[in-house]
Formats: C-alpha cells, structure tokens, sequence
C-alpha cells in the first residue's frame, strides 16, 4: 500500500499540486466548522428549551409548538375585561385593536381600546395577534420552596465534600503506595484493582445494602460517604498515573535530608499533582452531584433525599408543572455548568487522561 | 537467595513493602468490606430465599432455575441487548467522528469542544426530566418540529414501539463523555506519523484510515468495554422517564418496553426484597459482561494495535 502511495506521488510534487492542497485543506477546514456547528446546534436547542420552558406561565405552556422565547398573548382591558389586543387592518390603515366578540363564519368584533364604543367586524384570521415577552422569573422560587430545596442541598453539599474529601485523602495515600514502592503481590493488587473497573457495581450492592441495613445506615447519608474513604479504582488510577511523571529525584532529596515517606508524599508529591488533584475533584464532584441510583436505594425520607432524588419526586408528584419542573431542573445542572466553565482547561485538553493510552 | 544478601538491606526491603502496604491498606480494607466480601456473600445470597428481615434459607438451585422459566428476566435481557447493539455502535461511531473534526485545526476550537463535552457533565435526573418532555407528544418541541417536513412523529416514550428509540436519541446527545477520552487518543498519535505519511503522498483519507484509526484502537477498545458495562447498568434516565410517565405504566413502561435488566433487578431487591432472586439476577448479569468482556479483550487481538508492541517486548 505503502509503495503504490510513495511512487504516483513523488513525480507529481510540483507547486501546482501544492496550491491544490491548500485549497482542498481550505475546504476540509469549512466543511468540519459546518458541520460541528450543525451538531452544537443540535446540542444546545435543549438548553435553550429548558431555560424557556423554566420561565413560562400555565398558559404558556400550552401553546403548540412551544415557541423558543416565552411569548404571551398582550392584552388590554376594555370594561373590565381583558381581550386579546391584535394588529388590524382597518380601510387600509393599520391600527391596534382588541377582539372584543366572536362571531360566527371567522369573523370577530374588534374596538379600538381607546374608543370601545365603535366596533368593528373583521376576518379574524387576517389579523395578526400582538405578542410581547413574558417572563416569569417567580417559578424558581416557587419551584425551590415547593421540593424543599435548602434541605436537600445541605444533604447533597454534605454527601459530596465529605465524600470528596475522603476520596482525596484515601486515593492519595492509595495511588502512591502503587507508585512508589516495591513489595511483593504489589503488581498483582494493582491490576486486581484495575479489574474493578469493569466490575458490574450489581454484584456487590445488595449485600452492602444488607450490611449497611444491619448497621441501621439505611436512610442517613452515611452509605454515601463512608466508602469514599476506603478508595477507588478509577481515582487512585489517575492518580497514579500522574504520581509516575513525578521524578524520582525530587523523592531521592526529600529522603536526604530525612523525610520518611509520609513526610514526602505530603511536602513533595502532592504540591506537584496540585492539576491532578484537582481534575479527580471535579470529577468526584460531578459523579456525586449527579449520582441517583445509590441515593434512591438509600435514602428514604424526603428529609435525607438528595437533590436529584428529590427531583424525580418532584416530577413524579407535580408532573403537570412543568415549568417547575424545569426551573429545579435549571438550578440543579446550574453548579455543574459552572464549574465545568471554570475548569473548562482540564476537560478540553484531558490533563488527566493522557496517561490512558497503551 | 535471600540468605546471601546482607541482613540490613533484607530490612530495608521489608520495610519498603511495609510502607506500601500502610500506603495501600485504605483501598485493601475497602476491597474486602466493599467488593470481594459482597461478592462472596451476593453469591451465597443467590442459593437463598432471602428478604432481610429473617435469615436466608437455603434452596439450591430454585433461584437459577426460576430465573431460566422467567419471561421478564428474558424479556429485561433482549431489551438490554437490543439497546446496547443499536446505541453503543452509534455512540462509539458518533462519538469518534466529532473527536475526529474536533482535532481539526480549525477557528474557536476550543469553543466546539466546550459546546460539545457540556451534556456529559450534567449527565442524570434533569437531562431525563428534560428529554421527557422534548419527546412529549402533546407539549413537547420534536413532534412540532418534525410536523414542519410533514413527518407525523411517534408517541415516543409513551408508545411501547418507540420508547427504545427515544433512549437512543437521548443517549446520542451525551457522548461527550467518550468524546474526551478519544480526543486525548487522537492528540497522542505522534505528527511526525502523519508527516511520513505526507511525504509519502498520502491523502487526508488514507492518513485517517492507516495512521489516526490504528493508532487510537487502544482508546475505541476501551470505550467499547466500558460502555457495554454502563449498558447493562443503563438506570437513572429509564427510572426517571418511565416512573413519571402519566400514561406508561410505571417503572419499565410503557408496556415493559423499558424494562432494562438492571431496572428488572431493583424491582425484584428493592421493591420485592427478594435479596435472593436479585443476586441470581445480579451474578448472571456479572458472567454476561465477564463473557462479552473476554470476547472483545480476545478479538482485541486482530484489531487493537498497541504502540508498544512495536518495540518488541
């Protein structure tokens, strides 16, 4: 293959050939920027309906198909009613007048709010229906209260930092136990624990719900939080893979001047994975703050329910509302967006994950 | 051997690998607390009639043997499987794709990828919540939409013969997840291979079929496996969809058309607490990924190319 590519192309390196590959390079260039932008579009319409849909009235809602900016119907009072106002046409003039009365064959009477005596008789389809914008911020406060937000959120902030803590803490230690020393069965135990990566989590959950049952942790946050502290595969992975890029050297001069290995993982190993360490927080923040199936098994009075538990009561309780719904769902991928904006660098250019390949 | 080496280096030895094990004895505990000994007692629990408020008893094969009689567990099964074949090979090839244009050295790259990655990192009980109501028939955005090049759209999560379908939409719109790790694949191909390749003549197609393809099997392979893992724990969206479906019938609806094994078996632990059954259920589940697992790592073989085997170790 190789050979038939290197003999048709070495006759034909002229600089004819060489403009032909920047215009076709020019071309790739335009047809990769339409198409990702064809994708993001497909990618962020949801948001953009979620945001809408969060700030919409009843009346709003209901309106087929949901347009993308929360329009309402404007109206107008006229004798203590409120009409629906509409851009007429009247003897060729255009004017703005409230639909007053339906009459029969599509056609309506229309009065001008400043004159509500003179009616006129119009084709209601020809006239356009006057819309404004209509926000209403109110659901999110109503939304909070109803799914009793601020206790859930103490739960969830308690679930994932103490847990995020305990992860940092045993992870470390974990993580440089594999990557600094020798001992027997150490590389045996390493790939054990690799091998828990694909272990399906079934297999272990119900006898750690039973255990958990007979320790009387079932409905408190602790099942959440106390196996943090124990570390995990995929964490103490990372971890070690960036410990490895550490060099040696720095551990040779810690031990000089006497430090014992605990000494040197605490004042040299972890000042240098200061990224790492971070990037495995934010995933652990992340992982926590979305995770559903072991709240939902856990946690049982809504007093204990985490925000995405509480959630899904929400809906299954007020489905109808689903501006409420909504809202909560905003405030509730609000903190990851955040974060993620913030720590945008790590995701886009994979820090931790470059240790993956082969 | 050892006794030829002098005493105070022994020593020295040992207390290495004693500090490596007072390193590593966090995760040691929790291995045997949270994973071997569950494991153990999961598969004890499965030879038992078992409800955690009285003791397990004992009954043999009973459980493996009304699993196979199961049509719900065949049923959960097919489901599952008929997910993973369809969604996973959609998300791997999408996935790679945009990695693919993402590594392009193209205007506001790392805006694409910011748009591109966000879905992965909000990934659960809202997104579900979210796509519930894009699929809504009545209210929903997507029926409108498609009602515009005169296609009349399905029911979606409330028809049993499209709930799959809207799944793997949804599961489309977030493989920013893979997205990352492929990219970080894509950038460790090393350029002087494409610069070889250039010289020698090759086209942009020939450079993505014989340099960026072989060079990055390492990461596919590792998405491959772990997304048939993440399949058969497909939960949260399904639980969250079907539960708050008015018209589907509950959890696994609309007409069991969602009834993914894992959803099967939290019905069964934590609905029935038939702990017994559920650890059947759940040690079954554990030889499927194992087999499926060792027959991929097998073909990995003819298909995964490893840098590192160049060197010839």
């Amino acid at each position: 293959m190789a050979e038939t590519i290197k003999t048709s192309t070495r006759s034909q390196s002229t600089r004819r050939s060489f403009s032909g590959i920047r215009t076709q390079s020019l071309l790739l260039k335009g047809i990769t920027t339409l198409l990702l932008a064809a994708g993001a579009a497909v990618i962020m319409i949801p948001f953009l309906y979620l945001l809408s849909t969060s700030v919409k009235d009843r009346d709003q809602l209901r309106q087929s198909p949901p347009p993308l900016i929360p329009m309402a119907g404007t109206t107008v009072e006229i004798n203590g009613q409120n009409e629906p106002l509409y851009q007429v046409t009247v003897n060729g003039k255009q004017t703005k007048m409230a639909l007053i009365k339906n009459r029969p064959g599509g056609m309506g009477l229309f009065v001008d709010p400043e004159n509500p005596d003179q009616t006129n008789e119009l084709v209601i389809a020809d006239q356009t229906p006057l819309k404004h914008l209509e926000i209403h911020w109110e659901n999110y406060p109503q939304a909070l209260q109803k799914m009793n937000f601020n206790r859930l959120l103490l739960n969830t902030l308690l679930i994932t930092f103490i847990g995020m803590a305990g992860m940092l803490f045993s992870c470390s230690l974990v993580a440089y136990g594999f990557s600094r020393f020798r001992a027997p069965g150490l590389n045996v135990l390493f790939i054990l624990l690799l091998s828990t990566i694909m272990l399906p989590s079934q297999v272990r959950l119900l006898p750690t719900y039973v255990f958990f049952a007979k320790l009387g942790w079932v409905d408190t946050l602790l099942p959440l939080i106390v196996p943090q502290f124990f570390a995990n595969a995929y964490d103490v992975f990372l971890l070690r893979q960036f410990f490895m890029t550490i060099p040696l050297e720095l551990d040779d001069a810690a031990k000089i001047d006497g430090a014992s290995p605990l000494q040197t993982l605490l004042y040299v190993i972890i000042p240098q994975s200061r990224p790492a360490l971070v990037s495995v927080a934010i995933f652990h923040f992340l992982f926590a703050w979305n995770d559903f199936y072991e709240p939902l098994i856990y946690l049982h009075s809504p007093e204990h329910w985490t925000l995405a538990v509480g959630l899904q009561t929400f809906n299954a309780l007020y489905a109808v509302n689903t501006n409420y719904i909504m809202a909560a769902s905003v405030i509730l991928i609000l903190p990851p967006i955040l974060l993620y904006f913030l720590a945008q660098r790590i995701f886009t250019q994979g820090v931790v994950f470059t240790g993956i390949k082969g | 051997m050892q006794s030829t080496r002098p005493h105070h280096r022994l020593s020295l030895a040992h207390r290495e690998a004693l500090w490596a094990y007072a390193f590593i004895s966090p995760w040691l505990i929790g291995f045997v607390i949270f994973t071997i000994g569950p494991m153990l007692a999961s598969l004890y629990f499965s030879f038992t009639d078992y409800d955690i408020v009285s003791s397990p008893e004992w009954i043999g094969l009973t459980n493996y043997i009304n699993l196979f009689h199961d049509e719900l567990f065949w049923h959960s099964l097919g489901i599952t499987l008929k997910f993973a074949l369809i969604a996973l090979p959609l998300n791997l090839i999408i996935s790679y794709l945009i990695a693919v244009l993402l590594n392009q050295n193209i205007a506001g790259r790392n805006i694409w990828r910011t748009v591109y990655f966000l879905p992965s990192v909000i990934a659960g009980v809202a997104v579900a919540l979210l796509w519930a109501r894009i699929f809504d028939p009545k209210y929903g955005v997507l029926n409108p939409f498609l009602e515009r090049f005169g296609i009349h759209g399905p029911g979606w999560f409330s028809d049993p013969h499209w709930a799959l379908s809207a799944l793997v939409i949804m599961s489309l719109w977030s493989v920013g997840g893979n997205i990352i790790l492929y990219l970080a694949g894509l950038q460790g191909v090393p350029t002087d291979l494409y610069d070889a390749a250039k010289v020698d003549g090759a086209t942009a197609w020939q450079r993505f079929r014989h340099v960026t393809i072989p060079m990055t099997t390492p990461v596919i392979f590792f998405n491959l496996v772990l997304g048939l893992i993440a399949t058969f724990q497909y939960f949260t969206e399904v639980y969250v969809i079907s539960v708050g479906n008015t018209v589907g019938g509950g959890l696994g609806g609309p007409a069991r058309s969602t009834l993914f094994y894992n959803i099967y078996l939290y019905q069964n632990a934590f609905k029935y607490f038939h702990m017994g059954y559920a650890s059947t259920m759940a040690w079954i589940l554990f030889v499927i990924v194992l087999v499926f697992t060792l027959l991929i790592f097998r073909s990995s073989n003819a298909w995964v190319y490893y840098e590192g085997q160049l060197r010839g170790r």
